[in-house]
């Protein structure tokens, strides 16, 4: 019985040791970035700035997560490189408890700028700002930076998803030839619920007569039912479609194979399917983060709220001039598009969320 | 409430119903073995992972799905052998253990698709097969004539599984192993031999229902694709009795409801989404509850056996 137990035991602490080490999850950044800032040549200016990124998807989401490690990235070449700036990013840690254990490991290391980059994270994310006053923390999607209950170093910030939603409804309004749109929503909340409000109320404002179908998974990584809905949208009659949260790669394959139009949200989603990704809703993240690094650096640690908006750059529409639609009828969606952005940036459109 | 009855929306049900029960027949079916022999695999999903993404990556490089199924049942079937290695001749705890197996899977499949791949692209896997003439028929050429070429697999099987387990020798080791080892051993049936081998099918069929999902449902790789999938699939074993034609049952209701909500939801019908995502498995729970009498677990599962004990 005993070399049974042994057995049982070594093994225990193997499936530990494993579990531990893929939870984390942390891609070769982490040490990759140790590694160069300690054989840098004194001649940088500095120490680098640290900043620590916690993602309940993967950078290569195409959607939520990729989108501010895109703009992170920007941020760090522009600022001059790993010298300049350190990143570390833990991905797929959409457990709130296993995110808690990572933003206070990180804070702990020393991280001037950790960053909890999902709104289901606050509740760790306060406890361990009240232990580290000296770290800067960011989190969104959220207006609460903690103020009530007495932190002063925690950044939020909100994109106002209901914008970019708003002009990609007004262009599948006119993408659309049989007049019926599909969304493939996530869960009703959060930055894909303001999106698709945001995305209807477009749709609405320029061709009232469609009819603009919603369904929801209950998931941000139901790849296989993400796909089925789209299957059924489009078996329910829609030419154009949009969705959010990673699981729409899944729903761009089928629109691909269908020949359906798809708009995207978050991040670039035209490489996943050239011809048929027309415009894209996509956050401009760099703004937002090289604020919070110079608010950082002159004292402020938090405090802030970003709402990410077409009017201060956070927010972009990205045309995707490959897709296969007409050059009149592409012009004809840019005129239209760029004249609601206008709209929207001088407060005469308020879209709704 | 009446659109939902229209030949489009039923027809769409169905298919889209027998699209999604394709990975959990593979996977339910290979558990379904392992456990009639007495081993508990909850591996399955970290070997749907990995098993997704080595058929990707082999779809990938060579373009061959036939090619990329292989590699994926190859790759089952050595994380299968992992499994019958620690859970027969270690005799760990086979729960702790199935979910050790998963986790490596999960962080084994993430790691190699950010090194081999890096941002996700679209493949070209198994398409729908068309047959001149019977795919064209109207309703009949939908329901019956044009899925992929691994669902019709899956879906076979099925009579296969109980052929085997009810008409075969093999069979007849299997439930024996699974209901009384000692008495199989007895009898000169190894005990360790069965249990890998059906472990190991177990982990081939798992690994076959990942790429199932990667190169021909949605021909594409994302990390933590199969979103729990695995964990069903085994409880779906314990829904359908340990039997082919339960497990069928289980795996087309969840499917097949979730397809209704999907329509449900398209057709706007007053019901909230959040109940509607609800639906799959709430009548699951409804259903198993009204069946539970003729629920009959083989006897040894989770025992290990050691001869002389």
């Amino acid at each position: 019985m005993s070399r049974k137990l042994f057995v049982t035991l070594s093994l225990l602490l193997l499936v530990a040791l494993v579990a531990g080490a893929c939870t984390a999850a942390m891609p070769p950044a982490a040490p990759a970035a140790d590694t160069a800032a300690a054989t840098e040549p004194a001649a940088a200016a500095g120490t680098p700035f640290k900043i620590a990124l916690i993602m309940p998807s993967t950078t290569t989401d195409y959607s939520w997560s990729q989108s501010i490690y895109d703009g992170l990235k920007a941020v760090q070449a522009e600022m001059g490189g790993e010298s300049a700036m350190e990143i570390a990013v833990s991905e797929n840690l959409f457990q709130v408890a296993d995110a808690g254990n990572a933003i206070r490991d990180y804070a702990t290391n020393g991280y001037d700028l950790v960053i909890a980059h999902g709104a289901q994270y606050g509740n760790p994310l306060f406890e361990v700002a009240k232990d580290f006053p000296e770290t800067s923390f960011a989190w969104g999607t959220t207006t609460n930076t903690g103020a009530d209950e007495g932190l002063a170093n925690v950044f939020a910030y909100e994109p106002a998803a209901q914008e970019g939603g708003y002009l990609n409804g007004v262009a599948a309004a006119l993408l659309s030839e049989k007049n019926i749109i599909g969304v493939v929503g996530p869960v009703e909340a959060g930055d894909a619920k303001l999106y698709i409000n945001g995305f209807v109320d477009g749709v609405k404002a320029t061709e009232p007569d469609t009819k603009v179908n919603v369904t929801y998974t209950g998931n941000f990584g139901d790849t296989a039912l993400a796909a089925e809905a789209a299957n059924t949208q489009i078996k329910a009659g829609a030419d154009v479609l949009t969705g959010s949260a990673q699981q729409v790669v899944g729903s761009i394959q089928v629109a691909k194979d269908a020949g359906v139009f798809w708009l995207g949200s978050q991040s670039d989603q035209s490489p996943l399917a050239p011809e048929i990704v027309v415009v894209n809703q996509v956050y401009d993240w760099t703004k937002v983060i090289k604020d919070m690094i110079e608010s950082h650096n002159s004292g402020t640690l938090g405090g802030k709220v970003f709402t990410m908006t077409l009017n201060d750059g956070g927010q972009t529409t990205l045309f995707n001039d490959a897709a296969k639609v007409a050059p009149e009828k592409m012009a004809e969606i840019k005129t239209a598009v760029e004249a609601a952005a206008k709209g929207i940036q001088d407060g005469t459109i308020v879209p709704a969320q | 409430m009446n659109e939902l009855f229209s030949l489009t929306v039923i027809v769409g049900i169905i298919t889209s119903g027998i699209r999604l029960a394709t990975p959990y027949l593979f996977a339910s079916l290979g558990e379904m073995f392992g456990q009639r022999s007495g081993v508990v695999n909850l591996g399955v999903e970290g070997i749907m992972l990995t098993g997704a993404f080595t058929g990707y990556y082999a779809v990938l490089k060579t373009g061959n799905p036939w090619f990329g199924m292989a590699v994926a049942l190859a790759t089952g079937a050595l994380m299968g052998l992992l499994m019958a290695v620690i859970s027969v001749t270690m005799q760990a705890e086979q729960g702790i253990s199935g979910i050790g197996l998963t986790l490596f899977g999960a962080g084994l499949s993430s790691l190699l698709m950010k090194v081999l791949v890096g941002t996700p692209t679209g493949v070209s896997g198994f398409r729908p097969i068309n047959i001149p003439g019977l795919s064209d028929i109207p309703v009949l050429g939908e329901l019956l004539f044009n899925y992929e070429i691994p669902t019709y697999i899956a879906f076979l099987l099925v009579p296969v599984s109980i052929f085997i387990l009810g008409r075969t020798t093999l069979g007849l080791k299997i439930r024996a192993v699974g209901q009384n080892p000692e008495a199989a051993d007895s009898l000169g049936v190894s005990v360790v031999g069965v249990r890998y081998a059906t472990v190991i099918f177990g982990g081939a069929m798992a690994g076959v229902a990942g790429a199932s999902l990667s190169i021909s449902i949605l021909d594409i790789f994302q990390e933590n694709m199969t979103n729990g999938m695995g964990f069903i699939a085994v409880a779906l074993v314990y829904f359908g009795s340990w039997r082919p034609v339960g497990i069928l049952a289980g795996a087309i209701l969840f499917s097949m409801v979730n397809a209704l909500q999907l329509w449900v939801q398209v057709l706007g019908l007053p019901i909230s989404p959040d109940f509607a995502v609800m639906m799959p498995y709430v009548l699951t729970i409804v259903v198993l509850a009204l069946t539970a009498k003729q629920i009959r677990q083989p006897a040894a599962l989770t025992k290990p056996y050691e001869r002389g004990e």
